[in-house]
């Protein structure tokens, strides 16, 4: 085969969308592989999309891209089997102009496409229904792909794994070894269709405002993990992730983990009456800093999920460190060209601007999160029981004076919880989401 | 030998597919497009035919929107050596009697010595345009093929179609024009090569006033048959159950076959 690539990029979701634009508008020649149908016929993406990245890969791109809601609300529940406390967080200044708060849902099955596009308008190549079974190497270096098609073998000084959670191709060069079941969640998910009039007025919405609801306790079993629900134009987003362990543990398959979700009484209301689209379930990365492997070999960078690039912790971020990834990749890849250098040594400003930016930075920050969250299920189930209880026993109307009632509370905050036990527990979940 | 194949870019088979709000149409929106399958038959036979005498020349020709450019580029990219798009605004809702009609003045220009269709497509079901280019170009034609044997020689071709209880073989002279049947080949992958020249290899566009035919001969406003109404099928009734025991169960059963479904 005598068309030699500069780059051939594996997987055409955000991150290697991303990069091919990058390096396409460099006018480097760059070839996409996509094994699904078409780019994002492939994703598993909860709702909302951060877009600081995208602002600088496609400046004023909410003109175009598809985007649903923009993001003005934020909520965050606490459940047990019957009561519900919520924190709710909603600010104006997020409703003022574009790009608002730079996050708004979206649907994958129509950004990916759209993101893809601007690629190839850029130049790049873009082959969907095509598998990369393999790396082609040559004295230890990656020197191209083999596709799985007639010819399939392809040369480019430089191979961006862009494929995903399970990235094969990680695995085959040696970068990355098989995972263990705690860094990984499971994620199921529904696109629930109502009218946008029972949206708005369900979610307290107007026009194309949105809001993220995310929920946990009970309505997940307890399990270490959430549900969600987040709002598109005309369709819900809604759906549980949860990390692999917990189903183990609980005995729990994900649809039956969303089915309760969705049948919490505080849930039911906000989805009844509409129809399931679609149905979706994958694997998220959630192992954290500790699990990002070596991203650079000679001729071979991996980005996005490939590299467990997610940030678990509150944000529930990777399209946005994908699409940071990919663009660095691509800057690295730019400047390496100048000087024909495609070596591990070559390439090393790729993961100087890992780390030097939001990817790496938010990574370590929450790096604890994960085992915090493993080792202290009691913040999963027994507290939200607990306070959601008491919550009850305070608001609850009867002839029992008040001081009784709250004499009684304490007491039973004193016999459940273990005071200092509990401020220790307390102070790693400091630690874990709010220390540097 | 020069080939044409003529063919079309619909709905892909597992689409959900439902009426536009006007029952016109169908409703496009969130649609995936694929090369109807029975022209992929006829894109693999032109290349087993080039293949076989060691030259020609394929032409695939589409008539539709921008987006129609897609499936030509697919049939380009699994070996087809040309494509002709022919794309004008005034072509909206025309019939299948139209379409033929420009069609036929797009093949005319060609010198062809086949012309390929697939024997219907799968969105409209309809399987006219082939048979009637066949009729307007004054050509022989044999339908739903299902094996093709080309005597190059003696400018002959000898058809294969499977009829009930058998196969129909017909001999005809060329230029004529088939259209494929299933069981016919095996439509190939196209290769990575394939793919990327694709890209370069040459698409043409053409419009009615290319092709010297009056806008207004074509279109809704003129077309011959009209569609009155899409309607989706009805939805299936729940069934019921027959209460009792078996033999209760049975003779109720043969009362409702005899009385209500008055099939016994």
């Amino acid at each position: 085969m005598s068309d030699k690539f500069d780059v051939a990029i594996v997987g055409a979701g955000p991150s290697g969308a991303a990069a091919a634009l990058t390096l396409a508008k460099a006018g480097l020649s760059v070839v996409v592989f996509e094994r699904g149908e078409f780019p994002g016929s492939k994703n598993m993406f909860g709702g909302v999309l951060y877009t600081p990245i995208l602002d600088k890969l496609v400046p004023g791109f909410w003109e175009e891209a598809p985007l649903e809601r923009h993001i003005v609300k934020r909520r965050f529940g606490l459940f047990s089997e019957s009561s519900e406390a919520a924190f709710e967080f909603r600010c104006e200044d997020f409703n003022q102009k574009p790009p608002f708060n730079q996050s708004f849902s979206a649907l994958r099955a129509q950004f990916d496409p759209w993101l893809a596009k601007k690629a190839k308008e850029a130049g790049a190549l873009i082959i969907p229904e095509t598998v990369v079974d393999d790396l082609l190497w040559k004295d230890g270096k990656v020197i191209g792909v083999k596709a799985r098609r007639e010819g399939g073998e392809i040369e480019a000084d430089v191979v961006i794994a862009a494929d995903g959670v399970n990235s094969f191709l990680a695995k085959k060069s040696g970068l990355r070894k098989d995972f263990s079941w705690n860094v990984l969640a499971v994620a199921a998910k529904e696109i629930i269709a109502l009218p946008r009039g029972t949206i708005e007025d369900r979610f307290g919405l107007e026009g194309n405002e949105g809001v993220a609801v995310e929920c946990f306790g009970d309505v997940v079993a307890g399990t270490v993990g959430a549900g969600f629900i987040y709002t598109n134009r005309e369709t819900l987003s809604v759906g549980v992730a949860c990390s692999i362990n917990a189903f183990i543990d609980k005995k729990i398959v994900p649809n039956d983990l969303l089915e309760r979700f969705k049948n919490h009484p505080s849930i039911r209301r906000l989805i009844r009456g509409g129809k399931t689209l679609e149905y979706a379930g994958h694997m998220i990365p959630e192992g954290g800093y500790k699990q990002v492997p070596e991203v650079i070999a000679d001729g071979l960078l991996l980005v996005g999920d490939a590299a467990h690039l997610v940030n678990a912790s509150f944000y529930h971020e990777g399209t946005n460190l994908a699409m940071a990834s990919g663009l660095f990749a691509a800057e690295t890849i730019i400047e390496a060209k100048k000087k024909d250098d495609f070596s591990r040594n070559g390439l090393k400003a790729y993961f100087q601007k890992l780390e030097e930016s939001f990817v790496l930075k938010d990574l370590k920050k929450y790096r604890q999160v994960e085992v915090w969250a493993h080792k202290n299920n009691k913040f999963f189930k027994e507290y939200p029981d607990l306070m959601l209880e008491v919550l009850k026993d305070y608001f609850t109307v009867s002839e029992t004076p008040k001081a009784h009632i709250q004499q009684a509370i304490v007491k039973k905050l004193r016999t459940r919880l273990k005071p200092l036990r509990t401020l220790v527990e307390l102070n790693q979940f400091r630690k874990s989401f709010f220390s540097s | 030998m020069k080939i044409a194949v003529c063919i079309k870019q619909v709905p892909a088979t597992e689409s959900k597919i439902k009426p536009a709000a006007d029952g016109k149409d169908i409703d496009r929106t969130g649609l995936s497009f694929v090369v109807n399958p029975y022209d992929e038959f006829g894109v693999e036979e032109a290349l087993k035919i080039k293949e076989q005498l060691g030259e020609g020349r394929i032409t695939v020709i589409s008539i539709g929107s921008d987006k129609t450019a897609e499936a030509l580029r697919t049939c380009l990219a699994v070996g087809a050596d040309q494509a002709i798009h022919i794309k004008d605004a005034a072509l909206e809702g025309s019939d299948a009697h139209a379409l033929a009609r420009v069609l036929t003045a797009a093949l005319q220009r060609e010198n062809l010595d086949i012309i390929f269709f697939g024997k219907q497509a799968i969105d409209d079901d309809s399987g006219a345009v082939g048979i009637y280019v066949a009729e307007m170009m004054n050509l022989p034609h044999v339908s739903a093929i299902n094996k093709l044997e080309i005597l190059s020689d003696e400018n002959r071709a000898v058809a294969h179609r499977q009829i009930e209880g058998g196969t129909e073989i017909i001999e005809v002279s060329l230029p004529a024009v088939f259209t494929c049947q299933k069981e016919l080949n095996e439509p190939r992958y196209a290769s990575l090569p394939g793919i990327m020249k694709a890209k370069q290899k040459p698409l043409s566009v053409l419009s009615l006033a290319d092709l010297e035919i009056a806008p207004d001969s074509v279109g809704l406003d003129n077309a011959v048959i009209t569609l009155d109404q899409l309607s989706p099928p009805p939805t299936r009734t729940a069934g019921t159950p027959l209460e009792g025991n078996a033999e209760e169960a049975v003779s109720e059963l043969v009362r409702l076959l005899r009385e209500e479904a008055k099939v016994l």
